[in-house]
């Protein structure tokens, strides 16, 4: 065992150590000469005052709440529905599975094809409805360039949130129902009182699950907008990236790394103090 | 009364389209000849051909990212599986101290973003000549398969009896005989089903693969097909092919395990 623990120590907690000790320095690799100063905490303060990483701190925290929120919903919408239904369990498996083991950027490419040009199909779809009078051109606007982001995620995840609340579900002992049946309590009533406080878990871990997720978004983003129009879809994930592999800025790209880094680790630490509660209680 | 019988069925057909829906037409234009893509879409074949498949062959080489993203996950799943199995065993059985804490750090270490160790990870790999080598991505592709693999075999293995072992102990086996005799060969549909989601993950990984190659000879197949778009015009039709042969070796591995991969994902999640 101490070799696995060994590689873990070395390819992730050294890497970050070094992260952070990069952050505290002005390293441009496009400007060598200049050298690598000690310049303390300026790099993150110099993040405070620039708007670019404001904007995406601001993009991925709206795609995160708008993505998860839909995710969720649908999600248990679905979980109940499939719940009840005794067919097709095979068929649900695999129409959840797909959308999941397809590569993101494979996934984000798909949603930027359909979503392509002024005859696409999804403006094409929506002509032939009457949604629309006009084709949108969906990649020339903030507003409508989130459009594709956040189904393309949606439909990716969905699927599997409904999986996790479904396990949560099929845990819940069917007698409860039987008795608030029997006490007469409507099927609202039945959710809002029994479902929900015993699903609270399972919806508590989806959820941060899910937002661990989206708030690393990168692969998404990179293939479907590339970040754009300018850069009003860049997540934190891609301007951290374009900081330090297209710009060579990399104490100022280490600075924002650990940004992200302290942001998920903060949310991880929810997620692992929930998990170790069902972890001693799980041990024999 | 009628309308809740119906509605889990309707939920279900809706899944199912919504799914297949992208997917269907991906597979569809893959086969369309390109001037046809934009003009008219339509759900119903017409005038099929195999242009863009040969294209992406003879044109782009694709079988390059395709041989180093089978020797990039290949290579990573085998080492996580051998290694992770047994630190996953000893997480199982031995009862050591600081064990809940060492299980919560590697869960931990298999959340991080990836995004936070690319500048040290790019430095590492530039100071050792390893950018742009396969060993340059395998390295890094343990940050994350490691945790996840190890994660998962301590499930599998807690679901085995320990009086298995037990027996084989009392009966003069050492401790790794008995993991080898006893313990691998049960816990064989476990190690399979971890092996692939670690090849999934690994085969699907993007960012880390985009940041440390530095030209086609060493691309994964999604750097590749993210690269693909020209300077003037997207070739979307070689770009689903692509995406088209990506995607098939993945989902037919997941379709072909989807049972025991659907009780791992959710026991990494909900259950621990």
């Amino acid at each position: 065992m101490a070799p696995a623990f060994l590689t873990i120590l070395l390819v992730a907690l050294f890497p970050l150590a070094w992260t952070f000790w990069e952050s505290l320095h002005l390293h441009d690799l496009r400007m060598p000469w200049l050298g690598r100063p000690f310049v303390g905490l300026n790099n993150y303060i110099d993040a405070i005052g620039d708007p670019r990483f404001r904007g995406a701190l601001y993009h991925t925290l709206f795609f995160a709440a708008a993505s998860v929120t839909l995710e969720l919903v649908i999600g248990l919408w679905l979980a109940l529905a499939l719940n009840r239904a005794f067919r097709g369990r095979g068929l649900v498996r695999a129409a959840v599975l797909v959308p999941w083991a397809i590569p993101t950027v494979v996934s984000a490419l798909l949603w930027r094809f359909m979503f392509e040009g002024q005859t696409g199909i999804v403006n094409a779809a929506l002509l032939d409805l009457g949604v629309i009078g006009e084709p949108i051109v969906w990649f020339i606007q903030p507003e409508t360039a989130w459009v594709p982001v956040i189904l393309a995620d949606v439909w990716k995840t969905t699927p599997f949130v409904a999986l996790l609340l479904l396990a949560g579900l099929q845990n819940i002992d069917a007698s409860l129902y039987e008795a608030a049946r029997i006490d007469g309590a409507s099927a609202w009533r039945q959710f809002r009182h029994v479902t929900l406080p015993l699903l609270k878990p399972a919806i508590l871990v989806a959820l941060i699950f899910r937002t661990l997720d989206a708030f690393r978004v990168f692969d998404l983003i990179y293939a479907l907008t590339g970040g754009g129009p300018g850069t009003s879809t860049e997540p934190i994930a891609l301007y951290t990236f374009n900081a330090l592999l297209q710009n060579l800025q990399f104490g100022y790209g280490s600075a924002l790394s650990v940004i992200v880094f302290l942001v998920t680790f903060g949310l991880a630490m929810v997620y692992i103090r929930f998990l170790g509660a069902e972890l001693t209680g799980s041990r024999r | 009364m009628k309308g809740r019988k119906l509605w889990p069925a309707v939920a279900l057909v809706l899944l199912v389209l919504a799914s297949a829906l992208p997917f269907y037409w991906a597979v569809l234009a893959s086969f369309t000849p390109e001037a046809r893509l934009f003009r008219g879409p339509s759900l119903v074949p017409g005038e099929l051909v195999l242009e863009h498949y040969r294209a992406l062959f003879t044109q782009r080489n694709f079988w390059i990212p395709i041989r180093n993203s089978l020797i990039v996950a290949g290579t990573t799943t085998a080492f996580c599986v051998a290694v992770g199995a047994l630190c996953a065993y000893a997480l199982a059985r031995l009862e050591f101290r600081g064990k809940l804490p060492l299980l919560g750090f590697i869960l931990a270490v298999g959340m991080f973003p990836q995004i936070s160790v690319v500048s040290p990870l790019y430095m590492l790999l530039r100071f050792l000549g390893l950018i742009n080598t396969y060993p340059g991505l395998i390295l890094p592709y343990l940050t994350f398969a490691m945790p996840l693999t190890v994660w998962l075999l301590v499930g599998f293995f807690r679901q085995l009896p320990a009086e298995l072992e037990e027996a084989a102990m009392v009966d003069g086996a050492s401790r790794l005989r008995a993991f080898g005799e006893v313990i691998i060969p049960l816990a064989l549909p476990g190690l399979a089903t971890t092996a692939i989601l670690t090849f999934v993950y690994s085969w699907n990984e993007f960012l880390f693969a985009l940041s440390f190659t530095l030209g086609p000879e060493r691309q994964t197949v999604p750097v590749a097909i993210a690269l693909f778009r020209g300077m003037y015009q997207v070739p979307w039709g070689q770009i689903l092919a692509a995406a088209v042969i990506a995607t098939a070796p993945v989902t037919l591995l997941v379709l072909a395990f989807q049972r025991r991969i659907v009780q791992g994902l959710t026991a990494g999640a909900v259950k621990g």
